[in-house]
């Protein structure tokens, strides 16, 4: 075992699988030479040379449509956008034909692609560099959605998501890139199931429901209120397809449910949570379902970053607003 | 230190006049057999036409896109691939590329009349593609993963004059170049998308000349001469076979029909120039080039036409009973690749209980 932070642990899960499986292979802007701007891939160019890791062209959009044109060609392509917000110029070619040709093609090919995606706020990034996009990507059935809050986690579910015959949007969470390390099996090409969340921590009184780098802004909340509430963490790991089994027997089980996310909160995936909650876990409910969200604005710049981001007070905020209910 | 001039041209590509005289130093050496398939292919795909046309008027099927006058275009350059390893890359007016491409006829009515299941198909033919220009990439990135893996196939999507406005086209266009992907872009210039000429469409004198800025090859082709096209998209897959890159052939042609059953062509261009291209129709040319060689003659055209009658309409019979056959128990089948998702099983069986209840 090594410690590994995030970022450490996706160049790990990269390597072991294009070790394992010739036919994945690398593709994005800077990902060869510079090894990717957060250096993901570094290091994967020299070891497997250019037809497997391919600087590309500076072209979101021909980025992910060549993509689907070499999965339809049998390779399995991992996909880099250097960041979250120019996700959105790959978003019609994920739409029409990354999430549809197996529908179209009549199972005839299997969009077997990975799109790898620095996610989130938290660092001071420029404008359009720290944006929450799950929601564009949950709302196209035949397209996965993941995303990791460990670097034992980063490895499992990447190599999961390499193998998933789908395409999968693969959310990395850049506020905890380097923030922690863990413990992951270097050499070992494990997988960490896709469509199971995991309880991170246990309690009793209410269940803070959320993915990424949050959890740890939740984990935070629930130990400065230990001792006064108990307080359950669920870190949904996939939110496409979600994992509605440990989702509802945690809520079933503590009454209160809070969601917390960076992306806006209208249209936002907490709505989803919330609709399924009052569907199929009612009369379990001690409290509504309340959502901590980002604000319904743009993301802002550095300096007013932190105030539209939820964190671990604001989420010991609404803990409080649950219990009182 | 002077001014210099940096050098680039475009060629343009006519083999054969309207009266079906060819150039002898360009004309392609095809056996006598192969002249005529591409005949019936052209004249298969024009009765498809109609056919897909008159069933929409019927309320046989839904509305369809129209290809009449584009027929040298398709069939000229699918006869020039292998589709054993290569392939094609249809938008929805490609009906004479599918049916050289070796798509049943029933499947093809079967899309017009609005099921999925008219893109099942086990030949090298992608789904056709509605979104403009989405397509051209796809082509360019199976085309890069065929390269890399030691495959032969060469790739050709289709598209039009429009297409080539979308960003896409061109990122596909600089991908194919930067990776010298085994691609042949089909453009089909009928100079309108939809009702907007192509002099609101671009600047630009050519289409082909596209090609220049991206470093792959360019060629301007009469679209309506089925030699010209055969010729330069056979010299672009032996290119493109040889790992000398891409090609984007221009082929100019027009359309002479709406450019779907739901379009009125009248309301943007005039009936005079409507008749001044029919004049270049690629049909009756090629007709006068084989009745030359003593390939065609009136009974000939009348026995193709007879068989091709018989062929479609005993498509549309299968296609029509396709369409009874379609099951909305299994509307929610090929959605996800593997192990269904629990909320697909939830909806599975939610679509079975309203089946059930007749709702």
């Amino acid at each position: 075992m090594a410690k590994m932070t995030v970022i450490q642990a996706i160049t790990n899960a990269i390597a072991v699988e294009m070790a394992r499986d010739p036919t994945v292979v690398v593709l994005g802007e800077d990902v060869g030479i510079n090894g990717g701007v957060f250096r993901a891939t570094d290091g994967l160019l020299a070891k497997y040379g250019e037809k497997r890791v391919m600087d590309t062209p500076l072209a979101e959009s021909g980025i992910a449509g060549l993509s689907v044109g070499l999965a339809a060609g049998g390779l399995k392509p991992i996909l880099e956008t250097q960041f979250d917000g120019f996700a959105y110029m790959m978003f019609h070619q994920f739409k029409y034909h990354a999430s549809e040709l197996h529908w179209r093609s009549r199972g005839k090919f299997n969009m077997q692609m990975v799109l790898r995606c620095p996610y989130g706020g938290g660092i001071r990034a420029l404008e359009h560099h720290s944006e929450g996009i799950e929601s564009f990507f949950v709302h196209m059935p035949g397209c996965k959605v993941v995303c990791p809050s460990n670097p034992y986690d980063a490895k499992g579910l990447l190599i999961a998501s390499i193998r998933d015959p789908n395409a999968v949007v693969f959310l990395e969470p850049k506020k905890i890139y380097r923030a922690i390390k863990g413990e992951v099996p270097e050499e070992e090409a494990y997988t960490v199931p896709l469509g199971k969340a995991a309880i991170t921590r246990e309690g009793k009184d209410v269940s803070i429901i959320t993915w990424g780098a949050q959890v740890h802004q939740a984990l935070e909340a629930a130990e400065a209120l230990k001792g006064k509430y108990d307080v359950e963490v669920v870190d949904l790991r996939t939110l496409s397809p979600l994992d509605e089994e440990t989702l509802l027997n945690s809520v079933k089980k503590t009454g209160r449910a809070i969601v917390v996310h960076e992306a806006p909160r209208t249209g936002g995936f907490g709505a989803e949570i919330a609709a399924l909650i009052q569907e199929k876990a009612l009369l379990s409910m001690q409290s509504p379902v309340l959502r901590l969200t980002g604000f319904d604005m743009p993301v802002p710049l550095a300096r007013m970053e932190d105030y539209n981001l939820p964190n671990a007070k604001r989420i010991a905020k609404y803990v409080e607003k649950a219990m009182s209910f | 230190m002077p001014e210099t001039k940096i050098g680039f041209e475009i060629k343009k590509l006519e083999i054969m006049d309207l009266d079906g005289n060819a150039d002898a130093s360009l004309e392609p050496k095809l056996s006598n057999d192969v002249l005529k398939q591409m005949y019936e292919k052209m004249v298969l795909t024009r009765a498809f036409d109609k056919k897909a046309f008159n069933l929409q008027r019927q309320g046989r099927s839904y509305t369809v896109a129209q290809v009449e006058g584009q027929e040298a275009c398709q069939v000229g350059s699918v006869f020039a691939l292998d589709m054993s390893t290569d392939w094609i890359f249809p938008t929805y007016r490609e009906h004479g590329a599918m049916i050289c491409a070796g798509m049943p006829l029933e499947r093809m009515f079967a899309y017009w009349m609005g099921s999925e299941e008219g893109l099942r198909t086990e030949k090298n033919i992608y789904p056709l593609t509605i979104a403009i220009a989405t397509h051209l990439i796809h082509a360019a990135g199976m085309g890069l993963a065929f390269k890399n893996t030691g495959k032969k196939g060469v790739t050709m999507p289709f598209f039009g004059d429009g297409a080539t406005s979308e960003g896409d086209a061109l990122e596909a266009f600089n991908f194919a170049g930067v990776f010298k992907t085994p691609t042949v872009f089909l453009c089909q210039n009928n100079y309108y998308a939809i009702s907007v000429p192509l002099k609101l469409q671009t600047a630009s004198k050519t289409l082909a000349q596209k090609a220049l800025a991206f470093g792959i090859e360019g060629i301007q082709i009469d679209g309506n001469d089925v030699l010209a096209v055969y010729r330069a998209t056979s010299q672009a897959v032996e290119r493109a076979r040889k790992g000398e890159g891409a090609t984007l052939i221009e082929c100019l042609t027009y359309r002479f029909g709406p450019h779907t059953t739901a379009d009125d062509p009248t309301r943007y261009r005039p009936q005079s120039e409507v008749d001044e291209w029919r004049k270049k129709d690629p049909l009756p040319r090629f007709e006068k080039y084989l009745a030359k060689k003593g390939l065609w003659n009136e009974d000939y055209a009348k026995k193709v036409s007879e068989d091709n009658n018989a062929k479609i309409e005993e498509a549309v019979a299968k296609a029509e009973e396709m369409m009874k056959q379609l099951n909305p128990h299994d509307l929610l089948k090929n959605i996800w690749a593997g192990e269904q998702p629990m909320q697909q099983q939830e909806q599975e069986k939610l679509l079975q209980e309203f089946l059930g209840e007749g709702i």
